[in-house]
């Protein structure tokens, strides 16, 4: 269904009932499913795992022969980086290239990708801040240009792009689109990145002297703990997908709503005045500069919802 | 297809040959930056000889936003974008025929710059060819990045803040490998420069595939 059909139907049905209460008007199928008891048990399950993590890593596990305490970070530093760069941004290309087949053409897509790259933004930002503060007492530098540290900071800023693209108000099927391709423009990019920049290190001479491998061999408390880190993460991920998908829908929904009530009203004042209702016309001519007003900003409108 | 992007490009080159606007803004904005990085840098020439190959391509890529820009521009003009969609032009064609006048008009201009950097910097090239091809694969690939993002952000009224930061990201490895091979090129290391354009062309060709691809559905998205 059309932008335009969704909500001249949706305005349809506040006519009739003008004072009754507004129904959720966005048929979602995840966002019916996302029962708040599930979604807040991964998220419970997330942060206790997330305890059990930090206190195994911090007290039960033994320091490392060459790194010392340093090691603890690997509790935490892998399982946050296999969330953003494998999980999320995974996820999100998936769910994009699912928008943009037609056969699978559905805004729940769409939302997933948005919800899951905004989650790998955060994702990422984290790899790269517990990365630096492992690199400054081991490296003794905050930052190195390192292949892998380059393209984890390059594909923070493309994927920031994204989210400023998807912040610019349009109409959701305008927007989708429009975010689904570039979501897949930037991810075609990724290996090209990642093999510039190795070649980049190994042609041009840097300092390569450090070593971004940790310990090959690592076993006992450790393993189960960096097991748990990871298993933990993922859960915590999850929960936040699911979160900000909700939010997604209820943005949306929030927007239609405000439209069909507007129009509802504008129909009412027709009515009232004796001019025959202007359906067909009133419905097709809603201006985009509406949706845009209205898109603007989304948290204002989650706001409303809430309230 | 081909056919449309003729006549596509023909009419991007023939608008810029009356308008001039990227004669008159977008080169001379190119030589400003010769030097401003020669202030940032100071007045030693050996400096500025080994920097500049790389800020050489970081001028291109910031001209190349202001070209996309003015290339959407141009479709940006009451209905022009409704006439493109009714015209029956291939949207692949369409496509590369932007990409195309772009890539010309940047051509132009890396000649330009490059006659700049060599009375400025006193920077010399010993393998030509190498440096050509380099130049070539780069700006096909700039051109058709650019174009594939200037078209996402076509419509938009955020267009000036928007695009840089999407497009930027994207061509960061034609920047890193187009300045390793002139930096190569500059000392005649053929071989250490050969080895880039494998990152050169394939990122010149995935974008030209993913921008035929996708044209058609963001003209629709408009």
């Amino acid at each position: 269904m059309s932008m335009t059909e969704e909500v001249s139907a949706v305005a349809m049905k506040a006519m009739k009932d003008h004072q009754g209460e507004p129904r959720p008007v966005i048929d979602d199928e995840l966002h019916r499913r996302l029962r708040p008891r599930w979604v807040r048990v991964t998220g419970v399950a997330g942060l206790l795992g997330l305890t059990a993590t930090v206190v195994l890593g911090l007290w039960v596990t033994p320091p490392d022969e060459t790194q010392g305490n340093l090691v603890r970070l690997v509790y935490l530093h892998p399982p946050v980086a296999w969330v953003a760069l494998y999980l999320a941004f995974g996820l999100a290309a998936l769910s994009s290239l699912l928008y943009l087949w037609r056969r699978t053409r559905s805004l729940f897509w769409d939302r997933l990708a948005a919800a899951s790259v905004e989650v790998g933004v955060v994702f990422n930002a984290l790899t790269l801040a517990t990365g630096m503060l492992w690199g400054r007492p081991t490296w003794g530098v905050w930052w190195t240009w390192d292949a892998r540290l380059t393209s984890t900071a390059l594909l923070l800023v493309l994927f920031l792009g994204y989210l400023a693209l998807r912040r610019v108000p349009a109409a959701p099927e305008v927007r989708a689109r429009r975010c689904a391709v570039a979501a897949i423009v930037a991810f075609v990019d990724v290996p090209i990145v990642h093999f510039s920049v190795v070649w980049w290190q190994t042609l041009h001479q840097g300092a390569t002297v450090l070593n971004p491998d940790l310990s090959p061999t690592i076993h006992g408390s450790m393993a189960w703990t960096l097991l748990l880190g990871f298993l933990a993460m993922t859960a915590v991920f999850v929960w936040m997908v699911s979160i900000r998908y909700r939010i997604e829908t209820l943005a949306d929904e929030a927007v239609t709503r405000s439209l069909a009530t507007a129009l509802a009203e504008r129909w009412a004042e027709d009515e009232a005045s004796g001019t025959a209702p202007t359906f067909g016309l009133g419905a097709s001519s809603v201006p985009e500069e509406v949706v845009s007003a209205t898109r603007g900003d989304p948290q204002m409108s989650v706001g409303e919802i809430v309230r | 297809m081909l056919r449309d992007a003729w006549l596509v490009a023909g009419r991007d080159l023939r608008i810029e040959a009356r308008s001039r606007v990227a004669l008159w803004q977008v080169l001379p904005f190119a030589l400003l930056a010769l030097v401003l990085f020669a202030f940032a840098l100071g007045p030693d020439r050996a400096t500025l000889a080994s920097a500049a190959p790389g800020l050489f391509w970081v001028a291109v890529l910031f001209s190349g936003v202001l070209a996309v820009h003015r290339s959407v521009a141009i479709e940006s003009g009451e209905g022009t974008r409704d006439g493109l969609r009714l015209s029956g032009l291939d949207p692949a064609g369409i496509f590369l025929g932007k990409a195309a006048a772009v890539a010309l008009q940047l051509a132009a201009l890396e000649v330009v710059l490059w006659l700049g950097m060599r009375v400025l910097f006193g920077v010399t090239i010993r393998a030509i060819w190498l440096a050509v091809a380099a130049a070539a694969l780069a700006t096909i690939g700039l051109a058709a990045a650019g174009v594939i993002y200037g078209a996402l952000s076509g419509g938009l009224r955020v267009r000036e803040t928007l695009l840089p930061l999407l497009v930027l990201p994207v061509v960061a490895p034609v920047l890193l490998a187009a300045s390793r091979v002139w930096s190569a090129a500059a000392v005649g290391a053929v071989g250490a420069g050969e080895s880039w354009l494998r990152i050169l062309g394939p990122f010149a060709l995935v974008y030209l595939a993913v921008g035929v691809v996708v044209y058609g559905p963001l003209l629709e998205a408009g």
